[in-house]
């Protein structure tokens, strides 16, 4: 679906991003691993418009997209989730559900005023959706707390179930599951999986490598903001170039 | 008598006000240090037309009109701004606002002010006397109420808070920030404009020492006292503070001390407030949302 062609993206003299070309074509979960300050984060950043590039092209579903604006970004069906995660602190958990759905006829003035019966659907309806996936992910309970006041691992379950109420084509995970406890990490897992199988793609960037072996189709490996690796999961484990770059 | 329905009408005028102001600072984020600019804008747009025969009804429309386009035009650059900026700049602008009123004195009498603006006259009902101003003042806070707490508890108001508690996230689930932080600025300085209206029209009398800062403080001191981010909390704020600034004159004190009042007035606010963030942060009225009480 996406695909990236000879980016870079330079900050200062660093070099966060060099020249690199992903191809996600037809995967269903693409990983991204690489080390500490290898670039990962702000090739995410590049591809959901937080950054822009300095150099080469992005194209989602075949249409450019780098240089367009964050904002836009969710309307063509691109979703992210942040590394330490960005929930909505003083919304409660079930308004934090209720925000992500995109074109919601309520959010425009005018419609609001004229088409009052029509956005009471729609809420009802998000409403319905967003319970159900907030007992998925078993936070159902804290539905009326501020999400503030979750747990880091609960606030991160709850911002991938906010990623998934936008109904994205697409939603890019930023470490799902570091600093969470292995209770959490399983749901997460089990999460993940469940909106593969509902035919959601995802693109996931996570340093716990039986997480991304576990889930992945296909790794692309980043050092230094260089693409040094791309490989099923066996292969990147046995690439040797990755085990000295990163495994090893 | 008189007192108490005076009290009323300011109370209402505040409580307009301060509703204006809370969905910018409490909904949006916004820490908007020039609102009375907008009051002031309505206040002097009625006035002025008034004066020169205008009828009410046209006046009103004028000032809130004049006041929300004031809104959009300096939200134009200073909503790219964040945070404290933000709030600087409008600071800047209600000075620069005040300062035009006080030396383009072709137009506005600078700081001679404007007397003799007339009470008003809506659709042949005159509200000339205190309690016929009540019913005006009363029936347009109603009116504020019914509009912002429509707008804060709809899904448009969802998006003010989410763009208020993290505008990068907002951006990133689809919600254009800029546009509407706008929208906020604009509907705030709307409502501002018609308190400013009602405002001149009850006093009758308008000079640009009206507008100062302290006007701003107080309005934010209401909206915070109340309890921002919700729609109760500025009306709540208004009676407190509106009639503990007004009930020192049922106090029977001795003559001589007059001149202490004002400065004791200010310490007993300024005491209020400290108290108030140590023991009450969120303010009198609390946010809808439960606070944390089982851990996983």
């Amino acid at each position: 679906m996406i695909e990236i062609r000879n980016v870079t993206k330079t900050f200062g003299g660093t070099r966060a991003v060099a020249d690199c070309s992903l191809n996600l074509e037809g995967l269903k979960i693409a990983g991204l691993i690489g080390p500490n300050g290898s670039g990962k984060t702000t090739l995410f950043n590049l591809i959901t418009g937080l950054v822009r590039p300095d150099s080469g092209e992005i194209t989602f579903q075949g249409k450019r997209i780098d240089g367009k604006l964050p904002h836009h970004m969710a309307a063509l069906g691109l979703i992210r989730t942040f590394q330490l995660s960005r929930v909505f602190p003083r919304l409660t958990v079930m308004d934090n559900m209720l925000i992500a759905p995109q074109r919601q006829t309520g959010e425009r003035l005018l419609s609001l005023l004229f088409q009052f019966p029509k956005v009471r659907m729609e809420e009802a309806n998000h409403r319905e959706k967003a319970v159900e996936l907030l007992d998925m992910l078993g936070i159902i309970h804290l539905h009326d707390q501020f999400a503030g006041n979750l747990s880091y691992g609960q606030q991160k379950l709850l911002e991938l179930g906010r990623a998934v109420m936008a109904e994205p084509k697409m939603i890019l995970l930023d470490e799902p599951t570091a600093g969470i406890n292995p209770r959490l990490i399983q749901t997460m897992k089990d999460m993940i999986l469940k909106m593969k199988a509902c035919g959601q793609i995802f693109f996931i960037i996570e340093h716990n490598m039986d997480v991304v072996v576990e889930l992945c189709e296909k790794i692309f490996v980043l050092d230094h903001g260089e693409k040094i690796a791309e490989g099923s999961p066996l292969e990147i484990q046995n690439d040797p170039l990755v085990i000295e770059a990163y495994l090893g | 008598m008189d007192l108490l329905l005076h009290l009323s009408i300011v109370i209402a005028i505040y409580s307009i006000f301060a509703l204006s102001l809370n969905i910018e600072v409490g909904y949006t984020g916004l820490f908007n240090f020039g609102h009375v600019a907008f009051f002031a804008i309505g206040a002097y747009t009625s006035a002025l037309l008034t004066l020169q025969g205008v009828p009410f009804s046209l006046s009103m429309i004028a000032g809130i009109g004049f006041a929300g386009a004031a809104g959009f035009l300096i939200g134009i650059p200073s909503l790219k701004l964040q945070g404290d900026y933000f709030g600087i700049a409008t600071l800047g602008f209600a000075e620069i606002v005040r300062m035009i009123l006080q030396n383009q004195v072709a137009w506005t009498k600078g700081p001679m002010g404007l007397p003799g603006i007339t009470r008003p006259e809506l659709f042949s009902w005159r509200f000339d006397t205190l309690p016929e101003y009540l019913v005006l003042a009363l029936g347009a806070a109603i009116l504020t109420f019914l509009v912002i707490g429509f707008l804060t508890l709809s899904p448009f108001g969802r998006v003010l808070k989410a763009i208020r508690d993290d505008e990068t996230a907002a951006a990133i689930l689809g919600k254009n920030a800029f546009a509407c932080k706008m929208k906020s600025f604009v509907i705030g300085s709307l409502f501002a404009g018609l308190a400013g209206v009602l405002w001149a029209h009850y006093i009758t009398f308008i000079s640009p020492g009206d507008f100062t800062l302290t006007e701003t403080i107080l309005v934010l001191l209401i909206v915070v006292l109340g309890g921002k981010g919700t729609l109760l909390g500025p009306v709540v704020g208004a009676v407190v503070l509106i009639f503990f600034q007004e009930s020192l004159r049922f106090l029977r004190l001795p003559p001589e001390w007059s001149s202490i009042l004002g400065p004791l007035q200010q310490m007993v606010f300024g005491l209020i407030l400290v108290l108030l963030m140590i023991f009450r942060p969120e303010g009198l009225i609390r946010e809808k949302g439960k606070e944390k009480i089982d851990r996983d």
